[in-house]
């Protein structure tokens, strides 16, 4: 991300993009004069751009996939059959680490960083600034292993406690269920950093009882009543990305514990272009749902960075936020109508007017409920047509002060484009370390070019400088009216345009910046990131004071080398902004890293707090913020939730135990 | 002579850093070339350096001074410019001008003078080296306690020869009343700041933020004194809270991750005011600070004010202090450019903060033997029947004593044609010169001390009847000394420890009781808080008997009263003679509802002081003691 050159035009920029990625923004400002009214060819512009990110297997696993519901064989599915998550995860996924099982870091037999697999830009490519970067960032080192349990050993799993009544009648509905250790171990855990360290380690504590997997909205329906009347707890499990130990069966319950996949409940109902929505099956994932709607021609815009796996029912049951949010809005403002089922039975709002002042809105009792009232099965969803345009952007700031200064700027006049985002400095330098090996020597001198102009002429500090990566879409024209107008506000504060290909990266890096962690626990290094909200004139400070408590805390836990604390601004809102945390360490001669790594995490959240900023911006409360739910809400506050959750499921059958 | 007795065992005790002599290097190398040296110091690794003027730019830009600016137009009905032309105008006034030509002149002619008035200057170069890393990491409060004028310019002289960053320090308005002097303090980086503003939003806000500022970004450390004002006593003053309440703000509203506050120790074996205290204890007012007047005084040059030892303590993070005390939340509702009144919260907690500091100043005061002596010489004076044969005994212990009394042109022994009340008077310069000696050293004595009392006047053995005579001294004292709130328990506690350590006492779960070599320790003990429990009793002797007077009659008042009974005998402390205890045990009467401030006027009645018999008499043990030994007395 360093080598910046404001000087290049979009177009050799994008050669050089071109160079380096088998999919690129290169595409669509090339065919960006074309007719507009084609939307198949968008369709195709658009699916690439995504495949850019998230490229799956053109193989497909469609075989494993049939969806059927054989009580709703009348309703019409709009969208193709070929579905991402199969309803045996294992197939395709790793047990104890990040995403897919053919995509991980691993350094090769010459000590080089390589990434491994074929689904993202970043895949079979050397990087060779990584290792580097771990050893002096970390005071990592190759020598000094911590490899994974290599197989899950079903023997660690505690046999199932089977309600056998319940067993009974569910196996008579004919809804699919396991009880299969793997299976159960899926659905036992989200990513937060303790328990894929536990699942490493072969460790393997409370756990599902049973999984099940309705493929509609009915199959739901029973086994809610099901649950109830047998007494059973039910977990409901989306994408299983959740970094809030949501997923954390309470090791306190004695009933049955039941997960709830929704992952079979994935398609799109029905699609109402004349009032651009969307009617879709709650367990369909972003990538998916992306996927489906863009061969109508059609987007959702919201793109979390969770988004290969994470589902329609997560984002709503967390309050989740998207990337583009500043155009399409994050999840509160793109649902139009849910279906919940809870043990008290349906909710969902008798029309689907764009706003309705009929009380408080019920749809809020259930965002944000993070599956303690009941299983979204439903939702609709507005639609907007695909951008004919999109285009990526970077601004070299010359410190971090300057940056945020300038995102406030944008956001005052409100003219963010579909995102902005601001690294920080270490951030910069990590983007830096993953650039993949340069292709020629003419991209290589072009780098050391950049590096110059903007450290020597330009005078910025290597150690100071920050990045901001852009993206915009929309028609042509106004695509680069806008860019035109933050580009302009951007310079006011010091920034310098620092071409598309930095800011591709930065977009990129998000889809891989997970799988990294399982590389930094091969090697004695632990991490996660975390994130709040926060007002405008708090951002620095925040920033600021989380970061040295940090540091702070790791030396006093004795953490025996520098940790790695760094920040970026994700979001910008008209009175604040969203502020991203990343914090890893080495943790050789730490006898409990685990520990130690959550007596951090749990003072950077004080730090959070003590500073103004909010307890979650979309990463929910689950179980690990529960504590500080009551000093956030208040106890009024609490009571109106807990009174809710009294009427709505007074025997706590959906038994997580999360947020209250 | 006395400092000739090896102090060495007072000095330093071992868990403290060793000191370096700075006059040393000073007498044997150019103080020219050392003046001239290269200066430079470690700075704030966060700090945006900017000029003096840029600074004022930033206070009078900055949103904290804009809101007040328009509020007070708003008030007054003049327009925002006039407004901030008052502001830049108060700023122009109070900002410093810190200037390295001025204290490179500084450091030569401190060199000069220190040299002849001081036989050395010792400082711990730990403590300095603690300090640099102090000041890289964080913004710095430098914390000195009180005892003179030197006291800045001693500060400023040491971090300079240490090549440490310069201070800006706060001082008070009176010195810009000594005009070339004035200015020259500003130049070496003294802000000027009225004595009482109470009132005067803008000038609050403009000081407030000013020195806001300077800290936040690291301009350069910020120097004030907890205690206000240079202790007459040698006693450390209660602190005053409102410069610490400003320095702690950027800390408790996020701005800064921490600050260092780094409380500072000048032990002086003489202050250069030593006999002035004096006086102005009795009543003659303080010279006004002037030029003319600094030269009149420079006869004190040919005096020997033997060695000073400068300890800098270790740096105190406020974040630290803070923790689990205060929830910094509070501030997340209401934009932080507002001023808003602290909270309790926020009072209790600089206030304790506040005592914790200067009870850390207080611990690495270094003693000299003649500081004990003083406490036995003035029990002893004060023992004696006849004054004239106690004096006697006294001037031949303390040959020093005449000489700080002919310097202040007193002819102390000599008792011919002068009238009993000057005689008096006269004696007690000598004792409260000697008193400020004896006061170095009380705060090691103090909580024994009132545990001493507390068994003394207790009607039996008991623990628990002890502990509420103990609680219900060190609340009337508290005033005098510097107890922290609230640490009754742990005051009690660490005195029974400290007696039992020195087996003066035995205590078991119910009984305290003094063994047989104790008696002399308690005697002692006792007598330390004496002259204090007879001055507390004859203010409320002297309450009661008048009806009501203004706050300023009071003091005259009460003086030429103790004069009475000092001369008829009745009286034996001639210390009580002091204002700042009068004044102390006047705030502590008010503090405990025992005399009552009339709002309206300035005035007070003690109108209430019978309930307060009354609710004496709720303590069973003290009942007797306070007003029956008064009356005995007198």
């Amino acid at each position: 991300m360093c080598h910046t050159f404001p000087a290049l035009t979009s177009d050799r920029s994008s050669r050089i993009c071109s160079l380096l990625y088998k999919h690129g923004s290169s595409m669509a400002s090339n065919s960006s004069g074309s007719d507009s009214s084609d939307r198949q060819r968008i369709a195709q512009q658009r699916l690439s751009v995504i495949a850019g990110h998230l490229q799956r297997p053109v193989e497909g696993n469609s075989g494993i996939l049939a969806a059927e519901c054989k009580a709703q064989g009348d309703k019409l599915d709009v969208s193709s059959e070929r579905r991402t998550v199969p309803r045996r995860r294992q197939e395709i996924m790793k047990w104890n680490g990040w995403g897919y099982s053919d995509s991980k870091f691993l350094y090769n037999k010459k000590g080089q960083a390589e990434f491994t697999g074929k689904r993202y830009r970043l895949s079979g490519m050397i990087i060779p600034g990584l290792r580097e970067w771990m050893e002096s960032t970390f005071g990592a080192n190759l020598q000094h292993k911590t490899p994974a349990a290599p197989i899950l050993n079903s023997s660690a799993v505690q046999p199932p406690t089977l309600n056998e009544a319940f067993l009974k009648e569910l196996k008579s509905t004919g809804i699919p269920f396991s009880h299969d250790a793997e299976d159960r171990v899926f659905r036992s855990h989200g990513h937060c950093l303790h328990e894929i360290f536990a699942l490493r380690e072969g460790k393997i504590g409370r756990v599902p009882d049973l999984v099940v997997w309705p493929n509609c909205h009915n199959d739901v329906v029973k086994i809610v009543e099901l649950a109830c009347k047998h007494n059973v707890c039910l977990m409901p499990y989306g994408g299983g990305t959740s970094v809030s130990s949501a997923l954390e069966c309470p090791p306190e319950e004695t009933r049955s514990i039941v997960s709830l996949d929704t992952s079979q409940m994935n398609r799109i109902l029905w699609i109402d272009e004349k009032n651009l929505t969307a009617h879709v099956e709650a367990g369909i994932v972003g990538q998916d749902l992306e996927r489906l709607l863009n061969e109508s021609g059609y987007c959702t815009g919201h793109e979390p960075d969770s988004m290969e796996f994470s589902s329609l029912g997560g984002w709503v049951a967390t309050r989740a936020s998207g990337m583009k949010k500043n155009i399409y809005g994050n999840i509160e403002d793109l649902v139009v109508h849910i279906k919940m089922v809870t043990p008290q039975g349906v909710i969902e709002k008798s029309c689907q007017g764009p706003r309705m002042s009929t009380g408080p809105d019920v749809h809020h009792f259930i965002m944000g409920s993070e599956g303690t009232l009941g299983v979204v099965t439903e939702v609709t969803m507005k639609i907007r047509p695909m951008p004919e345009y999109q285009k990526y952007g970077s601004v070299v700031f010359p410190n971090f002060e300057m940056g945020v200064a300038c995102l406030r700027e944008v956001a005052r006049q409100r003219c963010a484009p579909a995102s902005i985002r601001l690294m920080d400095n270490e951030q910069f330098k990590f983007g830096h370390a993953l650039k993949p090996q340069v292709s020629s020597i003419f991209t290589s001198f072009l780098d050391g070019l950049k590096k110059f102009y903007i450290t020597k002429f330009k005078g910025f500090d290597p150690n100071r400088l920050c990045v901001a990566t852009l993206l915009f879409e929309g028609d042509r024209e106004k695509v680069l009216q806008h860019e035109k107008q933050v580009y302009d506000i951007a310079a006011k504060f010091g920034g310098l345009a620092a071409g598309e290909d930095n800011g591709q990266r930065g977009y990129m890096l998000t889809f891989v910046i997970a799988y990294l962690r399982d590389l930094g626990m091969d090697y004695y290094v632990i991490g996660e990131s975390f994130e709040t909200s926060v007002p405008w004139d708090r951002v620095l400070d925040i920033c600021r004071n989380v970061k040295a408590r940090i540091v702070r805390e790791c030396k006093d836990k004795g953490v025996q080398f520098p940790p790695l604390s760094t920040c970026r601004v994700t979001q910008t809102y008209d009175a604040g902004a969203c502020v991203y945390f990343y914090f890893a360490f080495n943790y050789r001669g730490l006898s409990d890293p685990v520990h130690v790594y959550e007596q951090v995490e749990h003072a950077a959240r004080e730090e959070i707090l003590a500073n103004g900023g909010s307890l979650s911006h979309h990463h929910g409360v689950g179980k690990l913020r529960k504590e500080w739910m009551r000093e956030t809400i208040s106890s009024v506050g609490m009571g109106m939730l807990r009174s809710v959750k009294d009427y709505v499921d007074p025997n706590n059958i959906f038994g997580n135990r999360n947020l209250l | 002579t006395l400092n000739k007795i090896s102090s060495s065992k007072f000095d330093t005790p071992s868990k403290r850093d060793d000191f370096e002599d700075i006059l040393e290097e000073r007498r044997n190398s150019s103080d020219l070339r050392y003046a001239l040296k290269c200066y430079t110091p470690v700075l704030y690794k966060g700090l945006t350096p900017c000029k003096v003027s840029e600074l004022k730019q930033m206070v009078l830009q900055s949103d904290q001074l804009g809101y007040v600016i328009t509020q007070v137009s708003k008030e007054k009905g003049m327009t925002t410019d006039e407004v901030t032309g008052d502001a830049a105008a108060i700023l122009e006034e109070m900002a410093q001008r810190l200037q390295l030509s001025t204290v490179r002149f500084f450091a030569f002619t401190l060199s000069k003078v220190f040299k002849t008035l001081f036989r050395s200057i010792c400082v711990n170069e730990e403590g300095l080296q603690r300090l640099q890393q102090a000041i890289h990491n964080h913004p710095v409060v430098l914390l000195p306690s009180h005892r003179s004028y030197m006291d800045f310019l001693l500060m400023s002289y040491i971090l300079y020869t240490y090549d440490l960053a310069l201070p800006v320090i706060a001082a008070g308005m009176d010195f810009m009343g000594m005009k070339v002097v004035g200015e020259m303090l500003r130049m070496s980086g003294a802000f000027f700041i009225r004595r009482s503003f109470g009132g005067d939003k803008l000038y609050w806000a403009v000081f407030s933020e000013y020195v806001k500022i300077m800290l936040k970004n690291g301009y350069a450390p910020v120097e004030f004194f907890l205690e206000g004002t240079r202790s007459r006593t040698a006693k450390s003053l209660t602190p005053k809270l409102g410069l610490l309440n400003i320095v702690m703000d950027p800390f408790l509203k996020g701005e800064v991750f921490d600050i260092s506050l780094v409380p500072v120790s000048i032990s002086y074996e003489r202050t250069l005011e030593e006999a002035l205290y004096a006086r102005e204890l009795l009543g003659v007012p303080k010279p006004k600070e002037s030029t003319s007047g600094l030269f009149k005084a420079r006869k004190i040059l040919s005096e020997d004010y033997g060695s000073i030892h400068v300890y800098f303590g270790q740096p105190v993070s406020v974040r630290s202090l803070a923790e689990s005390r205060v929830n910094r939340s509070q501030f997340n509702l209401i934009p932080r450019h507002i001023p808003t009144r602290p909270s309790e919260e926020i009072l209790s907690f600089v206030n304790d903060s506040a005592y914790r500091l200067v009870r850390a100043q207080e611990e690495n005061m270094v003693l000299k033997p003649w500081v004990l002596l003083a406490f036995v010489l003035l029990q002893k004076q004060a023992a004696e029947d006849k004054q004239g044969t106690a004096l006697d005994e006294f001037t031949e212990q303390a040959v020093w004593l005449r000489d700080l009394s002919r310097h202040y042109g007193l002819s102390v022994l000599t008792r011919s044609a002068i009238t009993p009340e000057e005689e008096l008077l006269n004696q007690a310069v000598v004792i409260l010169s000697c008193v400020s000696y004896r006061n170095q050293a009380l705060n090691v004595f103090i909580r024994p001390a009132l545990l001493a009392s507390a068994i003394h006047t207790a009607a039996s053995n008991r623990k628990q009847e002890i502990y509420n005579g103990f609680s219900f001294l060190r609340n009337m004292f508290s005033n005098e000394f510097i107890l922290c709130p609230g640490a009754t328990v742990q005051d009690f506690e660490e005195a029974c420890y400290l007696l039992v350590k020195t087996g003066a006492l035995q205590i078991n779960q119910q009984e305290v009781l003094i063994t047989e070599r104790g008696h002399r320790t308690l005697a002692f003990l006792t007598s330390v808080l004496d002259p204090f429990l007879q001055g507390y009793q004859v203010v409320c002797r002297f309450l009661c008997e008048e009806d009501c007077l203004t706050e300023k009659q009071f003091i005259p008042a009460v003086r030429k009263f103790i004069i009475k009974h000092l001369l008829t005998g009745r009286l034996r402390y001639i210390e009580v003679l002091s204002s700042d205890l009068q004044k102390n045990a006047l705030a502590a009467l008010i503090r405990l509802g025992a005399v009552q401030k009339i709002k309206g006027y300035v005035g007070f009645t003690h109108l209430r002081v019978p309930c307060w018999f009354d609710r004496l008499s709720g303590y069973p043990t003290l009942t007797p003691m306070p007003f029956k030994s008064v009356v005995a007395h007198l």
